[in-house]
């Protein structure tokens, strides 16, 4: 099981969260032109590393708040998470 | 090659076994190979064993981190089947079959192949009209698929919760009769035994460390055991798949996520075919030594642990319950985890790399055991001759770019979410 610290409810149990997926991946902007290259790049492609992952979590069963959560993908150690607005390191 | 008979076996009888030839050598890796492949699990020898015996190529190398077989192909529920409705992935699944019904005999190996029928449940009016839409697709690629109603699926097994009041009702399922099972190890074993003999050096405890890449060629690999030059080197890593892109500063569309799979104590023979349970995910057949073999979701987040974790697997046991009732009567035997590539539309890659003289094997999501063959056989193909086969022509590294997805299940780039 893993625990999960939501910046706003505290350390939770990980049935109460759904996962969402790599959070450094970055939406091409709007009202610009971009390549499909661009485009697949963001909806398909994946680093996937082994260690270090910053990742999106929805907190769904409990504030209903996105969450990015720094973890190990190998050890599944928790690092550290923040809010889905807070600037990561 | 000492060939396996019952007249060997009586032979090797009298010297108490203890004569019998090693099954593949452990040799030193040479300098230099024709063809390195880099990953010892099923789909990787059976690679070097259809470069050997189709295209003759025999000056190759397979590079495995850990010991052969220990990976994915160990690891698997043995499911064999080709009910999917796209032609992409039923024509390449079929053309597997064909290989799957005559591989003990190909390989001098009894991998115990069996073909018990795969049932998928259905649990509503809808389902029963998508499976009678698949059925009907794969007829029409020369696949058996037989449309079962309540009562003819309830004859085949009758330890399904038939009860008047349960939440998934049984409506019917679609049954691929061909479909079956087969002993995991000893299609590893029998493909590395076949390939050693024609000439393939197996180098297992044999780490890849770095590419040798010039002028967009790939000239070499770097491994714990030495630099190794090759003219062409061939992919095969599933899960691992995202770790020696990095290495080729390769961005592809697949994350790695972990697959439970878990056995109950054996029980006497009750189960004859492979059982799908329509309203989750979660899949049940019951192995030659009686145990039943069970399976479902993803832990469904990144990782690269190889060990399960228990909400997942409560998830897909209440699943199994809510099937096979009796299954909370069975005390679980074993539990362990693999590690698999999912791709972005769920459908495998199998192609060309712009790196000159390096190809990609990847993406197998939860089907990589049953395309072990065919796997084997379009990417030696597509080694060999430096181009597709029209049989993986479908599963191409740039079919995400230009729209072509082979999106089965239509799942979209969410494959870990069921």
């Amino acid at each position: 099981m893993l625990y999960i610290f939501c910046p706003h409810c505290g350390s939770r149990s990980q049935n109460e969260f759904a996962y969402g997926g790599d959070a450094t991946v970055k939406r091409p902007e709007l009202n610009k032109e971009i390549s499909d290259q661009e485009w697949n790049n963001f909806v398909y492609l994946r680093k996937s590393p082994r260690g270090k992952h910053l990742e999106l979590w929805h907190h769904i069963s409990g504030c209903r708040q996105w969450i990015k959560v720094e973890r190990d993908t190998s050890t599944h150690e928790i690092f550290k998470t923040y809010r889905a607005d807070e600037l990561t390191e | 090659m000492q060939k396996y008979s019952v007249f060997s076996l009586i032979k090797n009888a009298f010297s108490d076994h203890q004569n019998w030839e090693v099954a593949w050598k452990d040799p030193t890796p040479k300098k230099e190979y024709d063809v390195i492949i880099i990953g010892g699990g099923g789909h990787g020898l059976a690679t070097a064993y259809y470069l050997a015996k189709e295209h003759n190529i025999t000056n190759v190398a397979i590079i495995e981190k850990g010991w052969i077989g220990g990976g994915n192909v160990g690891r698997n529920t043995t499911i064999i089947r080709s009910n999917y409705m796209h032609d992409d992935n039923a024509l390449f699944s079929e053309f597997g079959m064909n290989l799957w019904r005559k591989m003990s005999q190909d390989l001098n190996y009894n991998v115990m192949f069996s073909p018990r029928g795969i049932i998928n449940l259905a649990h509503s009016d809808a389902q029963m009209n998508a499976y009678s839409r698949r059925g009907n697709s794969m007829r029409l690629n020369g696949i058996d698929a037989v449309l079962l109603n309540r009562e003819e699926v309830q004859k085949k097994i009758p330890m399904a919760d038939f009860s008047d009041n349960v939440r998934f009702p049984i409506f019917g399922g679609l049954m691929q009769p061909s479909a079956g099972t087969a002993r995991h190890d000893a299609v590893a074993w029998g493909y590395a035994r076949q390939a050693d003999s024609m000439g393939v050096d197996i180098i297992q405890n044999c780490e890849v460390t770095g590419f040798d890449v010039t002028k967009g060629k790939i000239v070499g690999v770097r491994t714990s055991r030495g630099d190794i030059k090759a003219k062409k080197i061939g992919l095969c890593v599933a899960g691992s798949t995202n770790i020696l892109a990095e290495m080729l500063n390769m961005t592809l569309p697949i994350e790695t996520h972990l697959l439970q799979a878990c056995v109950s104590e054996p029980v006497k023979p009750l189960l004859d075919h492979v059982v799908t349970f329509g309203a989750g995910h979660f899949y049940c057949s019951q192995s030659d030594k009686g145990e039943m073999v069970m399976g479902g979701d993803l832990d469904g987040y990144n990782s690269y642990s190889q060990r399960g974790n228990l909400p997942t697997l409560q998830h897909v046991l209440t699943e199994g319950i809510a099937m096979f009732p009796f299954l909370s009567k069975l005390k679980m035997l074993r539990t362990w985890g693999g590690i698999m590539d999912m791709s972005m539309d769920g459908s495998p890659i199998i192609d060309k790399t712009h790196i000159d003289g390096l190809y990609l094997n990847c993406g197998w999501c939860y089907g990589g055991f049953k395309a072990t063959p065919a796997s084997g056989w379009t990417f030696a193909h597509t080694i060999a001759q430096d181009r597709v086969h029209e049989l993986n022509a479908g599963y191409s590294l740039n079919r995400f770019n230009s729209g072509d997805l082979i999106d089965e299940k239509g799942l979209g780039t969410k494959t870990w979410i069921s």
